[in-house]
């Protein structure tokens, strides 16, 4: 362990990350710039979330990856077992046991507590950018409240589709100010964002910012009057479980075009089927085809 | 009565060169100005320093605001200016391109500035954007097309159509017809005048086609070197001329 | 209604030499309500021009021109405008308007100018352009492409549609047939008859002995011997 800093960035790196989280809690939802490090591993794997990480994680800490909510992909296995090595904290695949979660593209179903820490990967921090590609323009944008522009996006989702067809990356309103992108979470993990226990930390690498969302914040899906947000998901049930609840990944198992739902948290999923849970997908309850 | 646009000696340098140079005037409700003058006489200097697209280094734009009356805009704060940018202002670009936003359809366009000031109903949007595609002459089935589908002349007129709908008072125009096709030119200068009479909108006309400024304004002001060298009625001007430069301006046009 | 007190116009050529041009000296007349006057005089006396600055077309350089109760010498741009939208009509030799637009909104557009409804304005319209047979095919077409006795009759209907209380007419009977002259000329009586004083240029002496109670002859302000 002499080989790395703990958590493999310098002190001096992670004291300037903290006060950037700070400053982010400080103003929820306003997208602080930071000085990115180049990290062991490629931009978009991640190298936000694992400097926020790196910042917050103590040795006595039990840190948990989840991507697109499961446990045991490529992107969660490396994440964790390079902070096992350079931290040498105790990792976990239970939500509930874990204090730090590092996540991409979802929020875990079961409800986080109050001394957890949920940190996000984030691609393209700014909501306005598909629109508005000057940054000095979308700063300017942001500090005057002038997000009109965000709702031409909306528009010409309905305009084209007939109903608001973005369905991740859903922008959303922090305690009537700033317009945040939620990171490409499912729109369906929205409702989640708003009132939660946990600190919620946002990191986008190669843009170099850093933002937040202190507990129990405000958090509002935009939408229209007359096309109200709703947190959709696939109207199926989860194959192994049984669970209705939950986010669904639908999977495709074999050449014939044979589909499978079920849930996309692993960890969710496993938990409902050691409870004695069961769905009709599970070896020996398959329905006939 | 109160002006809507009172311009005291508006001065902007570009270094040690002069952009325009102690330009006062006032304008009222329903007046239509143009300036002219050729490239580099410092018209368009002088219309991006009143928009507020530009700072002078010296001088006030006095605007009679709906709710607070008379109100310099070049010392407002910047959010209160942009509002105004918003709603009581509009401009329009030479360019369509440089006033739209050509990824986004023609409807969404127009609902820009709706929703831009709390508009949050889908509907009631895109009736009035259909409704002012309507009245720029742009046939309501290209509301999901985007601008880029567009030709030249409806492109100008959507851009038209997205500035006015939150019914402006006071209207900026960077030559509007200019690089258009003669024939498009004259359709998009009847528009202009029929709305500008039903609407009642005050107008600044920035422009070196003194055929447009007969057509559309009703007082000119003849620029040379960022300053103002002759001002006055529209046809007066152009027909009795009384500044050296002016002269020369007018006797210079080609007769058709 | 109209009085000129000492006015004088010159124009100054800045680039031929700065050559000064003194056209009219010293001009004072009055016309009042329902009163109709004749410029005369030879070719190039002035004629014209006095009946453009009068319309504030023509800046003059010294006196007064008062309509009701503007001064033209001095008054602001908007307040000449308004004067010729509700006071002054003008009707001149040639028809100047935005291409494309049909003929029946430019007869009407000085009375949508005022205020008056789209239906009532094309009605007014409708009426003087059928008075002066217009045929009513062409109503919706632009003028610019009419001939020339039709443009300057499309002219004289777009200048009748209001009843200006000042109006200046620059030959309004020029090149049209008996039956249209005959039309023209009873217009400029019913103008005369609800009160409208009118300054006007005539060649067409018969004219000029039928609605003019008055002649000035313009030569009489022509500077002697200047140029």
């Amino acid at each position: 362990m002499t080989d790395y800093n703990f958590a493999y960035l310098d002190e001096q790196t992670k004291r300037m990350i903290r006060r950037a989280i700070l400053k982010g809690l400080a103003i929820p939802g306003y997208q602080v710039p930071f000085a990115s490090r180049e990290m062991p591993m490629p931009y978009g794997w991640g190298t936000g979330g694992v400097q926020v990480s790196a910042a917050v994680l103590t040795p006595e800490d039990t840190f948990k990856v989840i991507d697109q909510g499961a446990d045991d992909t490529t992107n969660a296995v490396s994440i964790r077992s390079f902070f096992e090595r350079t931290a040498g904290v105790e990792t976990t695949t239970d939500t509930s046991a874990a204090s730090v979660i590092q996540t991409r593209h979802r929020i875990p179903e079961e409800p986080l507590k109050e001394d957890q820490i949920l940190v996000y990967q984030v691609p393209i921090p700014e909501p306005l950018r598909f629109l508005e590609p000057r940054e000095s323009e979308t700063r300017k944008m942001h500090s005057l409240e002038e997000y009109g522009l965000m709702h031409v996006k909306l528009y010409e989702d309905i305009s084209r589709h007939g109903h608001i067809a973005t369905s991740y990356a859903y922008p959303v309103k922090v305690e009537g100010r700033y317009v945040m992108d939620p990171s490409p979470i499912p729109k369906f993990d929205n409702p989640k964002l708003g009132d939660m226990a946990a600190i919620q930390l946002f990191g986008a690498g190669r843009e170099q910012r850093i933002y937040a969302l202190p507990p129990y914040t405000q958090v509002v899906s935009l939408d229209f009057e007359d096309h109200p947000f709703e947190a959709s998901k696939a109207d199926q049930v989860c194959g192994l479980c049984g669970a209705e609840d939950s986010y669904l990944d639908e999977v495709i198992i074999d050449d014939a075009g044979g589909r499978l739902f079920c849930c996309s948290d692993t960890d969710y999923c496993l938990g409902r089927r050691n409870a004695g849970h069961q769905g009709s997908s599970l070896p020996g309850n398959e329905v006939a085809a | 009565m109160t002006p809507l646009l009172s311009v005291h000696g508006i001065t902007k340098h570009y270094g040690t060169h002069i952009g325009c140079a102690d330009v006062s005037f006032d304008l009222y409700p329903g007046e239509v100005m143009g300036i002219v003058g050729e490239s580099g006489s410092g018209k368009s200097t002088l219309l991006n320093c009143m928009a507020g697209h530009l700072a002078p280094d010296a001088g006030a734009v006095v605007f009679d605001t709906r709710t607070d009356g008379p109100k310099d805009t070049v010392t407002m704060s910047e959010p209160e200016r942009r509002m105004l940018g918003r709603t009581d202002w509009a401009f329009v670009h030479q360019h369509a391109r440089d006033g739209l936003r050509m990824g986004v359809s023609a409807g969404g366009n127009v609902g820009e500035r709706l929703m831009a000031v709390g508009e949050r109903h889908y509907g009631d949007i895109r009736n009035r954007a259909t409704d002012w595609l309507d009245r720029v002459e742009i046939d309501a089935g290209r509301v999901d097309d985007r601008p880029t589908t567009f030709s030249g002349g409806m492109q100008q007129r959507l851009q038209i159509a997205r500035n006015l709908v939150t019914g402006p008072r006071l209207v900026f125009m960077d030559e509007p017809t200019g690089g258009l096709d003669v024939s498009v030119q004259a359709r998009l200068l009847d528009l202009l005048r029929g709305l500008v009479r039903d609407m009642g909108l005050s107008a600044i006309i920035v422009t070196h086609d003194l055929a447009v400024v007969r057509l559309l304004a009703d007082r000119l002001m003849v620029m040379k070197s960022g300053r103002v060298v002759e001002a006055g009625l529209t046809d007066q001007v152009l027909d009795d001329p009384q500044h050296a430069y002016s002269q020369l301006l007018v006797s210079s046009v080609l007769q058709v | 209604m109209i009085e000129l007190k000492n006015v004088s116009k010159t124009f100054t050529l800045h680039n031929q030499g700065s050559a000064i041009i003194e056209v009219t000296n010293d001009v004072s007349l009055k016309v009042s309500a329902g009163e109709c006057v004749a410029l005369t005089g030879a070719s190039g006396a002035g004629k014209s021009t006095l009946m453009r600055m009068i319309y504030g077309n023509y800046l003059s350089q010294a006196g007064e021109i008062r309509i009701g109760d503007v001064d033209l010498v001095r008054a602001e741009p908007r307040e000449v405008i308004a004067l010729r939208r509700e006071i002054l009509g003008y009707v001149s030799q040639f028809l100047r308007v935005v291409p494309r637009v049909p003929t029946l909104e430019v007869v009407a557009e000085p009375l949508r100018a005022i205020g008056i409804g789209a239906e009532e304005a094309e009605e007014r319209a409708q009426s003087l352009l059928a008075q002066l047979n217009i045929p009513q095919r062409l109503w919706s077409l632009s003028p610019t492409t009419f001939s020339g006795g039709e443009q300057q009759r499309v002219n004289i209907a777009r200048g009748f549609a209001h009843s200006y209380p000042a109006m200046l007419l620059d030959e309004p009977t020029a090149s049209l047939d008996a039956t249209n002259r005959e039309v023209v000329l009873s217009l400029i009586e019913a103008a005369k008859a609800r009160g409208a004083a009118i300054i006007g240029i005539f060649h067409d002496e018969a004219a000029r002995a039928r609605v003019c109670d008055r002649e000035i002859d313009v030569s009489r302000f022509t500077p002697k011997a200047a140029a």
